[in-house]
């Protein structure tokens, strides 16, 4: 059992939306930060701070506010390149991890050292989130690449026994997740880094999942790029993140451009700044860089090693309490070893909106469908799934209601 | 709780025993659809048969995979349409839309719809809208496409 150093109780106090009530006034039960978590009053303040003391635009003017702004902006790029053991020219904001995942992938189709071309290959896995998969589809039908993936195994780990030949000579980047959106499997990046590495490949990890809940620091990582959103991690919706290691971002042509990102603009061609503002084009998000920068701080003041063992508490908790119910199968691991928070699970003849339906009526917050990640579905067997999610402000009252809701939708369905 | 409002036991036994599920020959036309937010999906056949001139539902069999509001309307909409004549199937699909549109406040017209009354409750859910018209929206697609065949 690891040892818990998380004051629960006064971090649910910092987060206005778990005092409200939902459905038949009962208080909310939220289990569904794996889609978005709920901001504490910190990221609140920040963002409105920002509007209302230094709201101005970054990196142009010569008045104070501009300069204040540009401060907070700046200043939430080493907050958090420090947060990941980064250098701050190494981070890039997005607007979310999906938009991170799709520059890199222009990036590798467009003119430049990094293009990928017919007859390179991209290795992806079977248990992607969409946003790490169609635009290495896509990707791979502009240059005609060949698109690979790593299968999973029947428990829902990723199966590496063919690493060492499914990472060819001719792969240029293996993408693949950091923590499962579904199981929660924390596949082994480091190592299919290593291997990817060997054989000249480039290495994106898809963080949005890993980055909120366990310390990562890229180096011991060992990936190329890194990506995450801040709405999953108590920050703001609109920015997200692209790590990337300097000379490979030095070595990318623009995504998207236009004003902020350029150096010389004649009428017949520009040139651009280096990286970061390279690939942060027109007036950055001030107030939501402000929001994940307080996000970041309100995280390493709970320590990122509880952050991470509250969450295997719960999970394992979790899991023992469904295992317990006759007619529920959960998705991935049963145990705790390389799984993050996310536990979706399968309820015999109950459908999961029929599911989740009934744990709104309880209060209880789910998500239902196939999560973004319907490739790995098919390939578990299910068409779809319910699945519950752990933050920092739930408690392990809350994962019995999750228990006791089930076995309602089973009475109530009539199959339990 | 407001569960019963929605799951009325209407919609539950249909759930638990769909009509007319499973895919017939012959048909005059065939579709796919799926609800790209959950995945549930419906393969659904039309066969239409000319009475007089006027183009009547012979028959609409169907396979899907989903949830209880999405199996039990398409169970209620092929009860409801086999045997009639399109236009007032068109009716009838037109006036489930509605009452699905109605937030809650649709007073559906029960000598129309029948049982599909029974989602009335369901309207004031939107995420589960979509689940109730699934089969409803392959029904008119598949029929559109058996008239333009016909024609």
């Amino acid at each position: 059992m690891t040892s818990v150093h998380l004051d629960v109780a006064s971090v649910r106090a910092d987060f206005p939306a778990l005092a409200r009530t939902v459905r038949n006034d009962k208080p909310l039960v939220y289990l569904d930060s794996g889609a978005t978590s709920q901001k504490p009053v910190q990221v609140l303040d920040a963002v409105r701070s920002a509007y209302e003391q230094h709201n101005a635009a970054a990196h142009r003017g010569t008045h104070l506010l501009g300069e204040e702004a540009t401060d907070l902006y700046e200043g939430a790029r080493t907050t958090v390149a420090s947060f990941l053991a980064a250098r701050p020219d190494e981070v890039v904001f997005t607007k979310n991890a999906t938009e991170a995942v799709n520059l890199v992938a222009y990036a590798l189709s467009a003119p430049g050292p990094l293009q990928v071309r017919a007859g390179d290959e991209v290795l992806i896995t079977e248990m992607e989130h969409h946003a790490n998969l169609v635009p290495w589809q896509q990707l791979c039908e502009r240059t005609g690449a060949t698109l690979r993936w790593l299968e999973v195994t029947p428990e829902g780990r990723l199966d590496t026994d063919d690493l060492d030949t499914m990472i060819t000579g001719r792969t240029r980047i293996v993408a693949v997740t950091h923590q499962s959106n579904v199981t929660g499997t924390i596949p082994p990046v480091t190592e299919i880094a290593r291997v990817a590495h060997e054989k000249g490949a480039l290495v994106l990890a898809d963080g949005a999942q890993s980055v909120p809940h366990q310390p990562v620091d890229v180096t011991a990582l060992g990936v190329d790029f890194l990506v995450f959103s801040a709405h999953k991690m108590l920050g703001p919706y609109g920015i997200g993140v692209l790590f990337g290691r300097a000379e490979l971002l030095e070595a990318m042509p623009p995504f998207l451009t236009g004003g902020s990102m350029i150096e010389v603009v004649r009428m017949e061609g520009s040139t651009f700044l280096p990286p970061p503002q390279r690939f942060e084009p027109g007036v950055p998000a001030i107030a939501e860089a402000a929001g994940l920068a307080a996000a970041v701080d309100y995280l390493t003041a709970l320590g990122m090693d509880n952050v991470a063992a509250h969450e295997e508490s719960l999970t394992a908790h979790a899991l023992d309490a469904l295992r317990e119910i006759d007619g529920v199968r959960i998705l991935g691991p049963d145990t705790t070893k390389d799984r993050g928070g996310a536990v979706a699970f399968e309820v015999d003849g109950v459908h999961p909106h029929d599911v989740g339906q009934v744990l709104d009526e309880l209060g209880i917050a789910v998500r239902t469908g196939h999560h973004c990640a319907w490739p790995l579905h098919r390939a578990l067997g299910v068409q779809a799934s319910t699945r519950a999610s752990f933050y920092v402000y739930n408690t392990h009252d809350e994962v019995d209601a999750l228990a006791d809701g089930i076995r309602y939708a089973q009475r109530f369905f009539g199959t339990g | 709780m407001q569960l019963e409002s929605m799951y009325q036991d209407i919609i539950l036994d249909h759930y638990r025993n769909p009509h007319h599920k499973g895919l017939r020959d012959p048909f005059d036309a065939e579709v796919h659809h799926v609800n790209p937010v959950c995945g549930d999906e419906v393969t659904l056949r039309v066969s239409l048969k000319d009475v007089n001139g006027e183009p009547v539902v012979e028959d609409v069999s169907y396979d899907s995979l989903g949830c209880s509001i999405s199996q039990a309307s398409a169970s209620v909409m092929s009860d409801l349409v086999i045997g009639k004549p399109v236009a007032e199937a068109m009716t009838i699909s037109q006036a489930f839309l509605e009452l699905m549109q109605s937030k809650g406040a649709g007073r559906p017209d029960e000598g129309l719809l029948e049982d599909a009354v029974a989602f009335a409750g369901v309207s004031k859910y939107p995420a589960r809208i979509k689940c109730a018209l699934l089969g409803w929206m392959a029904w008119k697609d598949a029929t559109a496409q058996a008239m333009e065949v016909a024609q």
